[in-house]
């Protein structure tokens, strides 16, 4: 021990708990900041058509399927559909690839993709969402259109 | 009977903690030299109680196997004609059971530490074995109190409902059990903590005590999150690895606390330093596998509505949570000042390296729980909340990169204090390392920023893991320092998988009919057939896939499955591995029927290139744990032998001399 000079071997202690702290402080501070931008990566189709986000931003897109606006386009692979929030507003969505097993009109599902300058957004990928622990049973237990008043209860959860 | 035996043992094995925290605290107090006369049970407490655990944990198992539909857990998760191994495994596939399994994990540590670990001071062992025995008991409770897995059921189900498909799966055999000894391994980590700190013994013996158990949770965590990362890349059949979901990230949180512990104990074995550090980072892990346990077992992250249908359970390990940590950090503050502070040493030393990567792995820990917990706090307050990895890996890079490159540095180090001019040719070849792969990936090509650091930090480490050896009769290496090495190139290696796959991953999503061709990266890939199958317990779409790249054509078979019981739809990808990465291939929906009336699918196909290096770095990463922890205890024996054979001698001369002045006399 270092019993012989106890003054400095407070002083280390001291130094190193000072050090830890700024850089803890530095992280929560960095993880703040860049979680209330996060604040700004979801959106309800209200919000997208109030204030929309930048043209190719990257963001979230949530809300429910509008019944019978589901349709593939030629190619096979290409599906577009309309999603409805708790208002009339409602975003045209595009989406190439394969949908999710849960992924049903009337459902509720988040679409991580970008607005296009003409207003439609362009999805690159969809959650309605299974997971590798748990299935969110608020979409197990969703039959058919349920106002979009449990757009708030069947995307809880999946972001 | 079987419900009732098990339920039995776990009220005794409750009964038992209690003893055995009762007469770990007596024996403390007892003041030196009197002993307690219940301080003898602490003990053979702990293992009897493990003893009982098992037998109940057992007894679920037994009823699981049979699938008696008498008991509600049984009838509500499981079937009678799932596969058998699935029946097994589904014992833990559940709120109840995995929490039972939680429970006999840590009765068996805490029993076979009881059994073998001698070579602490009593007291501290009675002041360890007192705070694991209160651990316990908190669980006993919550088990036997909200969550009692034998309960029966007025009258015996017809059929049980079955398991949830995703989780019939081998994954869930290996993943769930290996993640829980690692996470109950944190806690008898904790307990020895505790228990040096009350006693006041935070000594390098007691670190060397420490270190397998940390050594031991912490591979167990790192094999556990390697399997899980693994099981939903290639279960959920979205081609990813990892998505930063909550529960992923309960897991990463303890084994971050744990690595910085494991550094930190070495320390504290090898230079008697950093001792209240190591204590508050056994603190720390635990209550990150605490919360990891929180998280995923109170319903919390499902969704807060979730939390509000079954407070009871939430609520109850919420109190654990507090008791333990709030407790724990109570003592801490009142015994932290009366622990002197160990060695010293300069900022440019192996400690000081390791300080430094201690706080990195602190502030990422503290970035990933602050990620977690930020949705779920905002969510109380109605407002919704995305966090993904676009906050994640900028976030965590900017201090997961000065980590890199410090953990590349530091094993070149020397104790105490060093000079970085005596390491300059090391440093010269690290950096060139990493400004040529560098310069040359962005050259080659354009990829996103972190991608890039990724794959030169990774050349760099993977070199950097090996200089340590520079110079040394590799022969005469210590098996730990093997341990090392092993691992720290497991690092270089996962990172470079996660790199490559983030960078040079090729996607092919297409509309084909049976006969039709596409190609991804250097394969082509032709659709032969799409026909129907049956399983044990679910139909599904299989697609024929072959895929060439110049040579023979191999086969796929994507299958869209459809269960039962429960019904329920999943995608079962297909993956063909090559040394040089992985074809991922899913079948998606029909894509509608071409003019000529054929019918089409969609058909969607990765090609991630090295992406098995993640796993493979996993695996190494554990691998060199696994050589630490030997080379540590056969260490440990010789010092021990060594000992013992000096005393005998000692005792000898001594006899010797007493003979001779006998003589003499």
């Amino acid at each position: 021990m270092s019993g012989s000079v106890p003054m400095k071997a407070k002083h280390q202690r001291m130094a190193l708990v000072i050090v830890a702290l700024i850089a803890i402080v530095a992280a929560g501070l960095i993880a703040t900041w860049a979680l209330r931008n996060q604040a700004n990566y979801f959106y309800l189709p209200e919000q997208i058509a109030a204030e929309p986000p930048a043209v190719g931003q990257a963001v979230r897109l949530g809300g429910m399927v509008q019944p019978g606006s589901l349709e593939t386009e030629a190619d096979g692979v290409t599906v577009a559909f309309v999603v409805t929030g708790n208002e009339a507003s409602s975003v045209p969505v595009r989406y190439s690839g394969i949908l999710p097993d849960l992924f049903v009109e009337g459902s509720g599902v988040v679409a991580e993709g970008s607005l296009q300058a003409d207003g439609t957004f362009l999805a690159t990928n969809l959650l309605a969402k299974h997971d590798e622990n748990y299935v969110p049973k608020e979409l197990e237990g969703l039959e058919g259109h349920r106002a979009a008043d449990s757009v708030a209860e069947t995307t809880v959860g999946l972001d | 009977m079987i419900a009732e035996i098990g339920l039995a043992s776990l009220w005794l094995a409750a009964a038992l903690a209690v003893l055995q925290m009762l007469s770990g605290a007596l024996a403390l107090r007892a003041s030196n030299g009197e002993r307690s006369s219940l301080a003898v049970y602490a003990r053979p407490a702990a293992v009897v109680q493990a003893g009982l655990a098992t037998l109940a944990f057992l007894m679920l198992l037994y009823a699981f196997a049979i699938t008696d539909l008498s008991i509600k857990l049984v009838a509500s998760h499981s079937h009678s004609l799932k596969p058998f191994l699935y029946k097994l495994t589904g014992t833990w596939g559940n709120h109840e059971g995995s929490m039972l399994l939680w429970v006999a994990v840590l009765a068996l540590s805490g029993g076979l530490l009881a059994a073998a670990e001698k070579r602490l001071p009593e007291r501290t062992m009675h002041a360890t074995l007192a705070v694991q025995g209160f651990v316990a008991l908190g669980f006993y409770a919550f088990l036997l109190l909200s969550s009692n897995p034998f309960e029966r059921l007025p009258v015996p189900a017809a059929e049980g409902v079955g398991l949830n498909p995703l989780l019939q799966d081998i994954g869930l055999a290996l993943h769930p059990p290996t993640l829980y000894i690692g996470y109950v391994g944190l806690s008898v980590a904790f307990s020895l903590a505790m228990g040096a700190l009350i006693t006041r013994q935070v000594t390098p013996e007691f670190a060397r005590v420490m270190r397998p158990w940390v050594l031991g949770a912490w591979v167990f965590l790192t094999l556990g999150i390697t399997a899980g990362s693994y099981w939903a890349y290639y279960e959920l059949g979205w081609g990813g690895w990892w998505f930063w979901d909550p529960v992923e990230n309960a897991s990463l949180m303890p084994w971050l606390a744990a690595t910085a512990l494991l550094h930190s104990v070495s320390v504290l074995a090898a230079r008697d330093a950093l001792r209240t550090w190591t204590i508050m980072l056994g603190v720390l892990a635990f209550s990150m596998s605490m919360l990891g346990t929180f998280l995923v077992r109170s319903g919390v992250l499902t969704s807060v509505h979730a939390f509000a249908v079954d407070p009871e359970r939430g609520t109850f390990i919420l109190i654990l949570l507090a008791l333990y940590i709030g407790g724990a950090l109570t003592i801490f503050a009142f015994r932290a000042s009366s622990v002197a502070e160990g060695k010293r040493f300069a900022a440019t030393s192996r400690e000081g390296a390791l300080v430094f990567n201690n706080v990195m792995l602190s502030a990422i820990l503290a970035i990933v729980l602050l990620g977690t917990l930020y949705p779920l706090l905002t969510e109380a307050f109605d407002v919704r909340v995305s966090v993904g990895p676009p906050y994640f890996n900028p976030v965590g890079a900017i201090f997961a990169i000065p980590m890199f490159l410090v953990m590349a540095v530091g094993p070149l180090l020397r104790w105490k204090s060093d000079k970085p001019d005596r390491i300059k040719q090391e440093l010269a070849i690290i950096g060139a390392i990493l400004v040529s792969i560098t310069v040359l990936v962005a050259v080659l090509g354009t990829y996103g920023l972190l991608p890039v650091l990724g794959l030169a930090l990774a050349a760099a480490l993977a070199v950097a893991a090996f200089l340590p050896l520079r110079g040394r009769k590799l022969s005469r290496v210590p098996t730990a320092v093997w341990g090392m090495v092993l691992a720290h190139f497991g690092v270089a290696v996962a990172l470079f998988g996660m790199a490559s796959e983030s960078a040079f991953t090729q996607e092919k999503l297409a509309a084909m009919s049976a006969g039709d061709s596409t190609s991804v990266g250097e394969w082509s890939i032709t659709l032969d057939s799409v026909d129907p199958v049956a399983g044990p317990n679910w139909t599904a779409l299989e697609a024929r896939v072959s895929a060439s790249r110049g040579g023979e054509p191999m086969r796929l078979s994507p299958q869209a499955r459809n269960f039962w019981a429960p019904s329920q739809a999943t995608s079962e990808a297909a993956l063909l591995t090559r040394w040089d990465g992985q074809l991922y291939a899913v079948i998606g929906d029909t894509a509608g029927e071409t003019a000529d009336g054929t019918q089409r699918w969609q058909i969607r196909v990765w090609w991630k290139p090295f992406v098995t290096f993640i796993w493979y770095g996993g695996l190494l990463i554990g691998l060199g744990g696994v050589l630490a922890i030997i080379g540590r205890v056969r260490s440990d024996m010789r010092r021990r032998i060594a000992t013992r054979l000096g005393d005998a001698r000692r005792a000898e001369l001594e006899q010797l001399e007493a003979a001779k002045t006998a003589e003499n006399a």
